[in-house]
């Protein structure tokens, strides 16, 4: 396990350093002069020849990342425009928004991925496993920002049961802010009113990006259980006499669960994508609308260090489940074991 | 043909009988396999009928795509106006109808850059090994490392909005997953004995690479390209939608939907009905990719 845990980590740099080299391209061929948005539009051309040479733009292609790389390292991602403030206070501030959102997605996705997989592997070519094949093949298919409209428009504007766009009702007063989300800080604080409006807030939301990430989901769940459900102790199981739910749930269900646990790290990665359209259609101040709003207004800062940080966060999600399913999967590690 | 027979064996006609004979019975085993699966049938439809939409778009078309009538503008799906009308007094239904043509476009060309682009990639790396394998797929996983549609919407961003800068957008986050894939059967099959045969022959490495090793990946880097289609129709909608892809007046799904945010309340029709045509075509593209894995499964095939 240590080699193999060496290996990847040594991996993660390298990719980590591959991501940084993408975003500092990235920042070279957008279409903007970093000078002109620095020293607005008016500015005499002795100004910007000086701030050519205080941001070192006149330094060769070389010498500019090199310092690009030093600033990184020190953490300075720059200053957004939009914002006003430094690129990295902006991410702390929208960021857990983001991962609150994706985690009740998640719990929505896993809540009805599972059993629905479970179950069709079980009725496997009934009307349910058809039915469940289709849900999540329409669950793959939907455009996010239309089914984001389409629920708002229902459940929002015609049916008036949840709440509008946003995260908390604005009549209400946020918890003191710890980790930065709402759901978790209220509890903290015990504030049940604040946790109640912000579980609704969330539920639209959650849902569009939940049913993104439940087709997966069900799908591994199904195949892995029918898998399992065709081995001699599932046999052996119900020849001793046990009743076949029995059967399911003690003998079937946690061995079919290793491999779903695994598309559940995926699918929480690609959550992460889902969130840009989601947040942008529910005003959903997290770091997806965060960093569509900079890439249309050419938000040079903010656009290199938001996509760093979602791909960083990506790759060590993605090591994350590599691991794990090392940790579950000892073959994979045996490999390594020479070094 | 009871028993094959060295004579037969050496027999040249007798081979490509039994081989034509083992490919009719492939294709005729996956018809049965395509018949018997009526949501691949049904997504095959879809297919079918997106094509012909698009051939025939002007036929289809009641309106001018892009005439604007303001005294009629969102008007109610009616006799005339089949969807309604949009907020510059558009017929969206056929917008929606010529907007086809970009949908199916922009797919062909994201797959016509990224999957030979990714497969030379990926054969070289495979084929040539060492330290062009090592440079070329740590490259393909740092492009993997980025989330598809983020990475997507950074390079339509960076080099400007547009439809094409749209197009090479996807094909830039699309052509990792394709070198992958073109690496592992490379390496399946490098040191087979035909391609050793062609080596002791003395071709080059250009031409093995090329001519004989390159056939081997096509059949299934075209299969996983068909799965993808689905997918990339759904980015490029979003950057639509995002006001990155197609710009305006093109009658592109994405930005349809975008324009008719604003009166979403009201006018319910400008922002749907567009983004039904998008849902109905990927979801054709994926029940056939979801029917295609079955009909290439083994496993399937036995029974």
């Amino acid at each position: 396990m240590g080699n193999y845990l060496l290996k990847r980590l040594a991996t993660l740099g390298i990719t980590v350093a591959g991501i940084a080299v993408v975003t500092f391209f990235l920042s070279l061929v957008v279409p903007l002069d970093p000078l002109a948005a620095i020293a607005g539009p008016q500015a005499p051309q002795e100004t910007v020849d000086r701030l050519r040479v205080l941001y070192g733009f006149d330094q060769p292609m070389y010498v500019q990342f090199f310092r690009y790389l030093e600033r990184l390292i020190q953490g300075d991602l720059g200053t957004s425009f939009q914002t006003g403030r430094p690129v990295l206070d902006d991410i702390i501030q929208f960021f857990p928004a983001t991962l609150e959102l994706a985690t009740v997605a998640m719990v929505i996705a896993i809540g009805f991925g599972i059993p629905l997989g479970v179950l069709s592997a079980v009725y496997r070519n009934s009307l349910l496993d058809h039915l469940s094949r289709i849900i999540s093949l329409i669950g793959v298919s939907m455009p996010v920002f239309w089914l984001g409209l389409v629920l708002m428009l229902v459940f929002y504007f015609k049916l008036g049961w949840l709440p509008e766009p946003g995260r908390l009702d604005i009549m209400l007063i946020e918890p003191p802010r710890i980790t930065g989300m709402l759901m978790v800080d209220s509890a903290i604080a015990l504030d049940w009113v604040v946790f109640w409006d912000a579980l609704r807030h969330a539920v639209l939301p959650a849902t569009v990006l939940g049913l993104f990430g439940l087709a997966g989901i069900a799908r591994i769940a199904r195949s892995s259980m029918l898998d399992v459900l065709s081995q001699e102790y599932i046999k052996t199981a119900r020849i001793k006499g046990l009743s076949e739910f029995m059967v399911i749930l003690r003998h079937g269900l946690p061995n079919a669960l290793v491999p779903t646990v695994i598309m559940i790290g995926l699918t929480y990665g690609s959550l992460l994508e889902g969130a840009v359209l989601t947040e942008t259609i529910f005003s959903w101040p997290g770091l997806g609308r965060y960093l569509t709003t900079a890439f249309l207004t050419l938000d040079l800062n903010a656009i290199v260090g938001g996509t760093m940080l979602v791909a960083i966060s990506y790759s060590l999600v993605n090591l994350l489940v590599d691991l794990l399913y090392a940790y579950l999967n000892p073959k994979i590690t045996l490999a390594y074991a020479d070094g | 043909m009871a028993e094959i027979t060295a004579k037969d064996a050496l027999n040249h006609d007798e081979i490509r009988r039994l081989r034509l004979d083992a490919r009719r019975r492939y294709l005729r085993d996956s018809y049965v396999l395509w018949r018997r699966n009526p949501i691949t049938v049904v997504g095959t439809l879809i297919i079918l009928t997106l094509l012909l939409i698009a051939a025939a778009a002007p036929l289809l078309a009641t309106h001018d795509p892009y005439n604007q009538i303001l005294a009629e503008r969102l008007l109610p799906p009616s006799a005339d106006y089949w969807f309604g009308s949009d907020n510059l007094g558009r017929d969206i239904y056929s917008r929606v109808i010529h907007g086809s043509r970009l949908t199916l476009m922009i797919a062909i060309l994201v797959a016509i850059t990224s999957g030979p682009l990714g497969l030379m990639i990926g054969v070289v790396a495979g084929y040539l090994g060492g330290a062009v394998d090592e440079i070329l797929m740590r490259v393909a996983d740092i492009f993997l490392a980025f989330p598809k549609l983020i990475l997507a919407i950074a390079f339509a961003a960076a080099l400007g909005a547009g439809l094409e800068n749209a197009i090479l957008a996807i094909a830039i986050a699309n052509w990792p997953g394709y070198a992958r894939l073109a690496r592992a059967e490379t390496l399946a099959v490098r040191n087979s004995d035909y391609i050793q045969a062609i080596r002791v022959l003395g071709a080059g490495r250009l031409r093995i690479m090329f001519l004989h090793v390159t056939p081997m990946c096509l059949s299934t880097l075209i299969v996983r390209v068909s799965l993808d289609m689905g997918a990339i129709i759904l980015i490029a909608a979003g950057l639509g939608f995002l006001g990155l892809g197609a710009q305006p007046p093109s009658p592109e799904w994405g930005l349809m939907v975008s324009d008719g945010r604003n009166y979403i309340v009201d006018q319910w029709w400008v922002s749907t009905l567009p983004g039904t045509a998008i849902l109905i075509v990927v979801l054709g593209f994926n029940l056939v990719g979801d029917g295609l894995r079955d009909i290439l499964d083994p496993h399937q095939r036995q029974s």
